[in-house]
């Protein structure tokens, strides 16, 4: 087996397709696991993870921990809070202190874009970014690509709109970064108030009208809208972004039949997604992202201590 | 003492001057400048030969911190780096603790600087009471205590009708008023300039528009006004044709920029290092080229660095928490003479925007060498290979994203007032 030329995951942009290919492997090999009746396995005995959490996140720190324990390794949670940058430790200074403890690796999520950087730059050990800013997720979109792949066979030559506000969005520009270098066509769509400039730069296609997006999509994903956003005038209301831009039983019909539907969660049932298309088997593979990420973020912990060493 | 410079290629813009000169200093001022002047014994002689002797160059938008932030940086060391950088004389903007809005900080600030007695200290006054752009500050009682310009600088004043009533006032006391050209409502939030790097590194963007937005309403000001404006570090490509317009309309807008405008983009940016982190923020390949031919045609009158001192704890964060700035004061001549090698600026033309351009825009009797003016000279190794060393900055502010950065020319001497206080002639660095 080959092994992950990197010491942290910071992101999908700097990754080759053979990392990605190699993350996505080893985490099709641990999906089993998880279906056990003893889910754990020896590989991690002895190793340290600590998840750095600057941010609040349910799903994604449960799901780095419990990745981190079905591999034996000791997990510890650190929820950190950004209001206290101003008169707290730096951190740097939390970094060093970590860094002192020998843990083998740090997940952090920040609300600051380029944390992870800092961080990796600063410490030994391996970073893993959960998600920095508007920045990027890495893992995120590797377990979105990892259920394209289960659920199509194959991720090249497939078209995949991302909806919603792609301007604060990291799942966005992960993705954007995976699926393009995978070979898939992506497309986004959201009002222009959340659509980054020069994003076609970026190798995508954007619109306006979510329609035209999914139009023969073989995959959408429709992105979080954050409540806070009415207030900066991204948008004038819930109500209206809803009647334009919420996936629902109609609009559906536009992408092809087989058409799948993620979305990152959580889920704002009625504003970017109608509760009988999230609930619906046929399109929706919600939760088997969820699933699926509990193996990608295995991997990721299992590639970086070394592999198969 | 007396002092003669000999076998310098002396370049003086105010008088049109490039000949192979002597220069006589005596009681400190200029008491000759012609060829082949002869020492008499009492006189010290300085060989020049293959030097470049100017009038002293003249920083005018420079950061102090003192009083308040002396961990940034302190008239004392600030003038250090000046004298090393090249420069004579330094304005320095009022966003001190306190802000110098009153008669007692500018008195101080000069306090401090005669008893630093190295470059020539300027002090530039708020516009408004802290800044804060509500209530004019007294520009007479400002301008008795020695300021010499007015700025509201990285507060820019965002009332038209205040920034109307200022630049009227400021007008009546022949007093420069120098803007921050920033609309807040459209930079809110951001943190590095808005396109495709900021879509990339997923940092808020600053659109160029908050510039040129505020270039355009303070030249409509100046015009219905007829006064006069001048516009700090131009960053945009929009701003430069604003400004040409306006000079072009006979209008009196003068503009200046800053080494990392026509040197560095945003590009810069993709490894979140803060030192590249600045206000208005480093903008676009299209912007610097414009940068360039704002400088080439003159609509750019002058360079001045914006040196923005700051402390470890200030840069050694997150992006998003960084302080903006870069301490400028001793890469400013070695980037600047950069246009002169790329072919973007004859030697001349550098020298006017770093010497006598401020001066006439401060209304400074400095910038020249014409006989009779304050010993304010600056000597200059073209030739001379060095390379950034921040750990030998004498500013206390270290962050600068030139650090290892080779450059060609640099000031050997610094001579104010016909002392001599920055000596490098003999170094090799």
């Amino acid at each position: 087996m080959m092994k992950l030329g990197k010491k942290d995951i910071l992101g999908i942009q700097d990754m080759s397709i053979a990392e990605i290919n190699l993350i996505l492997e080893t985490a099709e090999s641990f999906l089993e696991i998880s279906t056990r009746e003893i889910k754990k396995v020896p590989t991690l005995r002895g190793k340290s993870v600590i998840n750095l959490f600057y941010e609040a996140s349910t799903r994604t720190r449960t799901s780095f921990e419990i990745a981190g324990k079905r591999l034996s390794a000791d997990t510890i949670n650190i929820s950190a809070s950004t209001s206290s940058v101003v008169k707290g430790e730096t951190l740097i200074d939390t970094a060093r202190n970590l860094e002192a403890m020998n843990p083998d690796i740090i997940v952090i999520r920040h609300s600051a874009a380029g944390a992870p950087h800092l961080l990796a730059s600063l410490v030994r050990q391996s970073i893993i970014n959960a998600g920095d800013g508007a920045h990027e997720h890495p893992s995120q979109a590797l377990l979105d690509m990892m259920t394209i792949k289960e659920k199509k066979g194959k991720i090249a030559g497939l078209k995949v709109a991302l909806v919603g506000d792609i301007l604060h969005s990291r799942v966005a520009r992960s993705n954007i970064y995976g699926l393009s270098k995978m070979g898939a066509q992506v497309v986004v769509a959201g009002p222009a108030t959340m659509m980054p400039r020069d994003i076609d730069q970026m190798g995508v296609r954007a619109y306006t009208k979510l329609e035209d997006a999914i139009a023969d999509a073989d995959v959408v994903m429709m992105l979080r809208i954050q409540l806070e956003r009415e207030k900066q005038n991204i948008f004038p209301s819930l109500r209206e972004y809803a009647q334009h831009y919420c996936l629902n039983r109609t609009n559906i019909k536009l992408a092809k039949p087989d058409a799948i539907v993620m979305h990152p969660g959580p889920l704002n049932r009625g504003v970017e997604i109608s509760p009988d298309i999230a609930d619906d088997p046929d399109y929706s593979v919600i939760l088997d992202q969820v699933n699926n990420g509990v193996a990608v973020r295995m991997a990721l912990l299992y590639l970086l201590t070394g592999g198969n060493e | 003492m007396k002092l003669l410079l000999k076998g310098a290629r002396v370049i003086d813009p105010s008088q049109k001057m490039d000949a192979r000169m002597d220069i006589l200093i005596e009681e400190g001022k200029i008491a000759g400048c012609s060829s082949n002047i002869k020492a008499s014994q009492d006189v010290s002689v300085v060989d020049l030969t293959g030097m470049i002797v100017a009038p002293g160059l003249i920083d005018m938008h420079v950061h102090l911190r003192e009083p308040g932030l002396e961990y940034k940086e302190t008239i004392a060391s600030g003038s250090a780096a000046a004298v090393a950088g090249g420069f004579t004389s330094i304005a320095c903007m009022p966003n001190t603790e306190p802000v110098n809005d009153n008669r007692s900080i500018t008195e101080f600030i000069r306090r401090k600087a005669a008893e630093a007695n190295l470059a020539n200290v300027y002090p530039i006054g708020a516009i408004s009471i802290g800044s804060e752009g509500r209530q004019l500050t007294e520009f007479w009682d400002l301008k008795e205590a020695g300021i010499l310009a007015l700025s509201d600088d990285g507060k820019p004043v965002m009332d038209a009708a205040l920034m109307r009533r200022a630049l009227e006032y400021a007008s009546s006391l022949n007093l420069p008023v120098i803007q921050h050209c920033e609309d807040k409502n459209l930079s809110a939030g951001g943190l590095m300039n808005e396109g495709y790097y900021a879509t990339i590194l997923g940092l808020p963007g600053i659109p160029a528009i908050a510039e040129d937005v505020m270039v355009a309403r303070d030249i409509l000001i100046a015009e219905y006004t007829r006064t006069r404006i001048h516009i700090a570090h131009v960053s945009t490509a929009g701003a430069v044709r604003l400004i040409r317009s306006a000079k072009a309309r006979g209008l009196n807008v003068t503009a200046e920029t800053a080494p990392h405008y026509f040197t560095l983009t945003d590009e810069s940016l993709q490894d979140y290092d803060t030192n590249y982190k600045v206000s208005p923020p480093l903008r676009s390949t299209a912007d610097v080229a414009a940068i360039k031919e704002g400088l080439a045609d003159g609509t750019l009158d002058v360079i001045a660095c914006d040196h923005a001192p700051h402390g470890r704890t200030d840069k050694e964060v997150e992006f998003e928490y960084a302080l903006n700035g870069i301490s400028g004061l001793e890469t400013s001549l070695g980037l600047s003479l950069n246009l002169v090698h790329e072919g973007i600026l004859p030697l001349p033309e550098l020298i006017a925007k770093m010497s006598c351009n401020p001066a006439r825009i401060l209304n400074l009797p400095k910038g020249t060498l014409i006989k009779g003016s304050d010993a304010d000279i600056t000597v200059i190794h073209p030739d001379r290979s060095w390379t950034v060393n921040v750990k030998a900055f004498r500013s206390r502010g270290k962050n600068s994203p030139f650090s290892g950065r080779k450059m060609q020319g640099r000031a050997v001497l610094t001579i104010v007032g016909g002392d001599i206080k920055y000596d490098g002639l003999a170094s090799k660095t």
